[in-house]
């Protein structure tokens, strides 16, 4: 009972960090970021062979692996969203759907699809003992590093100058323009921060699940993405919620109901938990104006 | 007067543009061009063709967004190949069965419709669809756990595995968990494909082209207005939907009937955007677009194959670029004194 709390702690607290980047851009940038999931398999990758082939130690391969990704974030945004700043949020819906294929394709082409084995980066670290329950070393971390990204996010939103910027651009993008701040830089510094925690989850979950495949990325995305819309989308603190429950629910489902089907429960307790609360656990309900 | 002088016009583009189709086909068929490879490929056009066409109600004509589709499709499929084996030995006549098989499909579709769309249809926006995302993933998952299987005794059915069905050693397996339907009887033809088109076609455009369809697209529009002119907003809303899974799900029969196996992954979430990607990509609400782009792009990544490996990489980069391309303002000006008429219309 307990293990599994802490299991689905340890998988919530994943789902949070990949959820935190999805809900961060859908609060700026009014889009469905679909190519997220793939950023996630991207910044794994990029640890994989930092480890595994260049012999880096892990913390290196991470702060690599994150700035790979950063990078990638902010010219996916260039290259394939800025052009469409004006269209409608189904034609950046579905060019962010076109991102996700080429990520995918590319790793493909770049990686092959044979599954890799993700090495334990925490392998000499022994196990945790509290009473008759054994802790890994890689669920302490992963939600140690849940809580700090979360701290730092919402230090960062509401204290400094970059953050307010951000904020105020999610409110009222032509309002912010006239305050004087740079709209396109802020969206930008949105996916760069989106596409980093990307990168995070990504050496995280693998660590955690170690097979490694250019498809890894779209489950626990879309997982991540239903998690900030549980939580209350465009909400920090609700993308945490929401990830830590989903990961409880489908561990206790796994383990009390059905393997097969813990996917099928999840995403049934999302639909009811929607219909009953449409915004979300901690969404903001924005009322009409006629 | 002018309005439905434009409403005929379109359904006789399309039902032309149809009868182009099948008489192309056939022309093929006779004169021995046709390939192999396009020939398997005709009836997952055409069920491609209408699921887009059952989308494109619920995008374009009700202005929701839906991101499980394939969740009908696979509703309809496994209802379908469960009817039509199951009947296999009692009605000879595969037309007939097939018929049979594609009304069950509908209508366990529809039903599916109306138990998802009456609670759903109340949330709007970007929560319908993670809603309708999260019912195509149950669906999937619910259907990879189904097993069902047929003796002389009837139907058995499980979600745990093949043997707690219980069944006589001379039962047959209908569905088998993760491997899907097997053993499927192939009674999907073109001809009655074309049909079923033909008859899609009659359904949406006398639904869009009526009051009920009028009222939709007012609620599409502006739904306080509507909704204060004393349209009931949840009905109409209700009416596209299901019509739209109905469809959905006899695509979906038509679809199964067409392969030996059908597995329950082929109707995942990547179908669902792929019909998404045909709808956007014929324009939204234009139905003449969505059947273009849906037959285009099912025969595109068999015409890519030149590019072997690279051919999705391409894919993804044609889609990025025609939507980048599409929604320049230089391009839009260029289609926009041809349209300007049909841009208000569409608002």
């Amino acid at each position: 009972m307990l293990g599994n709390l802490i299991n689905g702690i340890s998988l919530g607290s994943i789902y949070a960090i990949i959820a935190l980047g999805y809900t961060m851009v859908y609060g700026i940038a009014k889009m469905l970021n679909f190519a997220h999931g793939d950023v996630i398999m991207v910044g794994a990758y990029i640890a994989f062979y930092s480890i595994s082939y260049f012999g880096m130690p892990a913390l290196p391969a991470l702060l690599l692996s994150i700035a790979v990704c950063t990078m990638l974030g902010i010219i996916i945004e260039k290259l394939a969203y800025k052009p469409l700043r004006n269209a409608t949020s189904l034609a950046v819906l579905i060019t962010a759907i076109g991102v996700s294929y080429f990520l995918q394709n590319a790793a493909l082409l770049l990686w092959t699809s044979n599954t890799k084995v993700f090495p334990n980066i925490f392998a000499n670290i022994g196990a945790i003992k509290i009473g008759s329950v054994q802790i890994a070393p890689v669920t302490l971390v992963t939600v140690f590093a849940n809580i700090v990204i979360m701290l730092v996010l919402t230090l960062f939103t509401s204290k400094t100058k970059m953050g307010k910027a951000m904020r105020a651009v999610s409110e009222d993008k032509g309002a912010a323009t006239l305050m004087g701040i740079n709209v396109d830089r802020t969206i930008s510094l949105t996916f760069a921060i989106g596409s980093g925690l990307a990168a995070i989850a990504g050496v995280l979950l693998c660590t955690a699940y170690p097979t490694l495949m250019p498809t890894t990325g779209a489950m626990p995305g879309i997982k991540a993405f239903t998690a900030a819309v549980f939580g209350g989308i465009g909400s920090i603190p609700g993308a945490m919620l929401g990830g830590i429950l989903l990961g409880v629910i489908e561990i206790f489902a796994k383990a009390y109901i059905s393997t097969q089907l813990s996917d099928a429960i999840v995403f049934a307790v999302l639909i009811i938990v929607l219909i009953v609360k449409p915004s979300g656990l901690l969404g903001r309900k924005i009322n009409e104006k006629v | 007067m002018k309005k439905l002088d434009k409403n005929a016009k379109t359904a006789f583009l399309n039902y032309g543009l149809v009868a182009v189709f099948f008489v192309a086909v056939e022309i093929m068929m006779a004169t021995g061009v046709m390939t192999n490879s396009f020939k398997g490929q005709l009836i997952p056009i055409i069920s491609y063709v209408i699921m887009a066409l059952a989308l494109n109600l619920v995008v374009g004509i009700s202005g929701e967004l839906s991101l499980g589709h394939a969740g009908f499709m696979s509703v309809g499929a496994f209802t379908g190949v469960i009817v039509a084996s199951s009947l296999q030995d009692s009605i000879g006549a595969s037309p007939l069965r097939l018929l049979i098989a594609i009304l069950a499909g509908a209508l366990t579709a529809a039903i599916a419709g109306i138990v998802i769309g009456i609670p759903v249809l109340r949330l709007g926006g970007d929560y319908l669809a993670i809603v309708t995302l999260a019912f195509g993933e149950i669906i999937k998952n619910v259907m990879n756990c189904m097993y069902v299987g047929v003796d002389s005794k009837g139907l058995h059915m499980s979600l745990m595995d093949a043997n707690s069905l219980g069944m006589e050693p001379t039962g047959r397996m209908i569905l088998n968990g993760p491997m899907g339907a097997t053993g499927i009887k192939k009674i999907s033809g073109f001809i009655a494909g074309i049909i079923l088109l033909l008859i899609v076609l009659v359904i949406i455009q006398n639904l869009v082209g009526s009051r009920t369809g009028r009222a939709i697209k007012a609620i599409r529009d502006n739904r306080i207005a509507a909704e204060a002119s004393g349209l009931n907003v949840t009905k109409y809303r209700l009416i596209a939907f299901v019509t739209s899974a109905a469809i959905a799900g006899s695509a979906g029969v038509l679809y199964a009937l067409n392969y030996s196996t059908v597995a329950p992954k082929k109707f995942d979430f990547n179908t669902s955007i792929l019909v998404l990607v045909f709808v956007v990509l014929g324009g939204i609400g234009n139905m003449t677009g969505a059947m273009i782009a849906a037959a285009v792009l099912t025969v595109l990544p068999e015409m890519l194959r030149q590019f072997q490996d690279y051919r999705m990489l391409v894919y993804a980069i044609v889609l990025i670029v025609v939507m980048i391309a599409t929604n320049n303002e230089k391009v839009k000006a260029l289609f926009a004194k041809k349209e300007k008429g049909e841009a208000k219309a569409n608002g």
